[in-house]
């Protein structure tokens, strides 16, 4: 590298510029192409055996890559895990910031959550609350009459230093008709973990700013 | 309304749009009384900034009359407001540490991949800045929405007229934050690349934090001439070698804070032949649209620091940089600081130094246009810079 530059040095002042370019551009293309082949470069998460249990979220294992079941989302949000409890325990609160949820109707334990469908259509799930720990966790699961099935839950975790609270969700879903919903649900952009870590920006806004951000300039603006 | 809107590289025109409404509680509608364009509208206007769509209304700098609050604003109608050109919520973490521009919530949840993707996180909300930094219309209009609006704007005093305050917005601000980040300690030798707006109020506000001497460096006469009215030493680029310059002129130890107030689309600054080289390499890879910035006054920057010395950068950059001088970077001990300037941070002290006419804003302006003539005052800001230093913009006339 030193050579190089001292031959730089030595011959620069005589050089065309563009031979630099060039040098320059054809890294350029070295660093596209070597960013086009990682993912063939990387092995693949079958092969990877697993010798080490790290303290990343099991969730994340490359093992299971590849495994619609499973969507987790974590943020640290800036308000204490009371008041986060609060206001995720009363589902009709739900379709503030989840996107696909159109309405929640609260009855008693059991709830009726209304999910966007492509193709402007909507499927129902009921919903009962399986674990109620409070101010810690809420996990729910959909029951047999449901149209879609889906459960989840949700945990509260005090952040050190008066940071907050970090908020994680696990959503296992069931898409209708499983390969063909997923397919349709990617087209329309309700790519599940999309959308769970937009949904979650959205309840970190809502709770820190105390609503949802937005750069529509108009009501009407889609 | 009437607003200046992007229609493609070098290409924007002022359009009838729908006027703007208040959608959420904190916001408030300000009519628009002023507006600047900034040297960095000019990456917008180049076409180097991803996420720019045909349409949007640019302006980050601007300020107005309060004309609708929503109902959780502070503001009052009527009151005559200073908007920064930072989006924040100043409830989060980030806004609670006063560091506003990377506030985690204006910007909106969908926006916010593009960044995620980029950069590792997602950046705040920016006004009229492109979709990156959350697609919200900006200020070269006759009326803005503004978000946030108990956070951000800061009422101004009525005698203080428009062209006093208008800076505060953002030029005035990031000249002082950038000086700030040099950590100027008394006695110092600050070396500034660009002599635009920003670095003329940096060498005005490097000299008010103690520096001994500025050293300001372009290649526009006009501009140098204002650099050296606002107290600094000047270097012409075009007619000496930069880096020898420096150190001559601080006795081969180096200036102790170097600010590149250029960024990304760097021209003409060499350090020798090869940097020349690099720079032409970086303009043909931004010419051709693959991400890459121009890093001329930056490399130089870095190879001028003395050793243990600082580097600050309210120059804007968007994407990598080849060649970089890491080596020069770590084994001088160099410390960087930088980042899109927490406005919201300043505005009280710096409104007061303007009171005090402590603070002179005006001496930058070269042009005032109706908005109408807007697409004018870009072309020319952007083609003939020696004389156009600073245009600021009239809505209604």
């Amino acid at each position: 590298m030193l050579k190089q530059y001292e031959h730089w040095q030595r011959t620069g002042r005589n050089d065309p510029l563009p031979r630099f370019a060039l040098f320059a551009a054809a890294g350029t293309a070295i660093a596209l192409l070597a960013f086009a082949a990682k993912p063939l470069l990387t092995s693949s998460s079958a092969e990877r055996r697993r010798e080490f249990d790290d303290d990343a979220p099991r969730r994340l294992s490359r093992e299971g890559e590849g495994s619609p079941a499973f969507v987790g989302k974590s943020v640290l949000i800036n308000r204490p895990r009371a008041e986060l409890y609060d206001f995720w325990r009363d589902f009709k609160y739900l379709p503030r910031f989840m996107e696909n949820i159109r309405a929640v109707e609260v009855n008693g334990d059991v709830s009726t959550w209304t999910f966007a469908a492509p193709a402007g259509q909507t499927v129902t799930a009921e919903v009962e609350v399986i674990e109620d720990r409070r101010n810690e966790r809420i996990a729910w699961k959909s029951t047999p009459q449901s149209q879609i099935a889906t459960k989840g839950a949700i945990d509260f975790r005090d952040a050190s230093a008066g940071r907050g609270t970090y908020v994680d969700a696990l959503v296992e879903y069931t898409p209708p008709a499983c390969a063909v919903g997923r397919a349709v649900a990617d087209l329309f952009r309700r790519e599940p973990h999309v959308q769970a870590r937009h949904d979650m920006k959205r309840f970190k806004m809502l709770m820190e700013a105390g609503e949802v951000s937005t750069s529509r300039r108009t009501r009407h603006d889609s | 309304m009437r607003a200046l809107t992007y229609h493609g590289t070098k290409d924007v025109r002022v359009d009838t749009v729908a006027d703007p409404e208040i959608i959420n509680p904190r916001d408030a509608v300000i009519k628009v009384t002023s507006t600047a364009i900034c040297g960095s509208d000019l990456h917008l206007y180049d076409g180097v900034i991803p996420g720019t769509l045909s349409g949007d209304i640019l302006g980050h700098e601007f300020m107005g009359e309060v004309v609708e609050v929503g109902q959780k604003s502070t503001l009052k109608k009527g009151q005559r407001v200073v908007v920064p050109f930072t989006i924040s919520c100043g409830k989060c973490y980030f806004c609670e540490k006063q560091q506003f521009s990377a506030c985690d919530n204006a910007n909106p949840a969908e926006k916010q991949d593009m960044t995620e993707q980029l950069y590792g996180h997602a950046v705040g909300g920016l006004f009229g800045y492109s979709h990156l930094t959350g697609g919200f219309s900006g200020g070269q209009a006759e009326y803005v929405r503004v978000p946030y609006s108990d956070v951000g704007p800061i009422v101004v005093p009525d005698h203080l007229e428009d062209d006093k305050v208008l800076f505060l917005s953002d030029i005035l601000p990031t000249g002082w934050m950038a000086a700030d980040n040099a950590d100027i300690e008394n006695g110092d030798t600050v070396a500034i690349w660009g002599c635009g707006p920003v670095g003329l109020f940096c060498i005005q506000s490097a000299l008010r934090m103690g520096a001994e001497r500025v050293i300001a460096i372009d290649h526009y006469p006009r501009r140098l001439e204002l650099a050296r009215q606002a107290g600094a030493e000047v270097i012409d680029f075009k007619q000496t070698n930069v880096t020898e310059a420096l150190m001559e002129m601080t006795g081969g130890i180096g200036p102790d804070a170097v600010i590149d107030a250029v960024g990304m689309e760097s021209h003409g600054f060499s350090l020798g032949d090869q940097a020349q080289a690099f720079n032409l390499a970086d303009t043909i890879k931004q010419t051709v649209g693959i991400g890459a910035d121009r890093g001329g006054a930056l490399r130089e920057a870095i190879f001028a620091c003395r050793k243990g010395g600082r580097l600050s950068m309210p120059g804007v950059y968007g994407g990598f940089l080849d060649k970089f001088p890491l080596g020069a970077l770590m084994e001088k001990g160099i410390q960087v600081k930088t980042g899109q300037t927490h406005v919201q941070r300043y505005l009280k002290e710096l409104l007061q130094l303007i009171k005090e006419q402590k603070i002179d804003t005006t001496f930058m302006i070269s042009h005032r246009l109706p908005l109408e003539e807007a697409p004018r005052g870009y072309k020319n800001f952007k083609d003939n810079q020696n004389d156009w230093t600073k245009v600021v913009l009239k809505p209604g006339v």
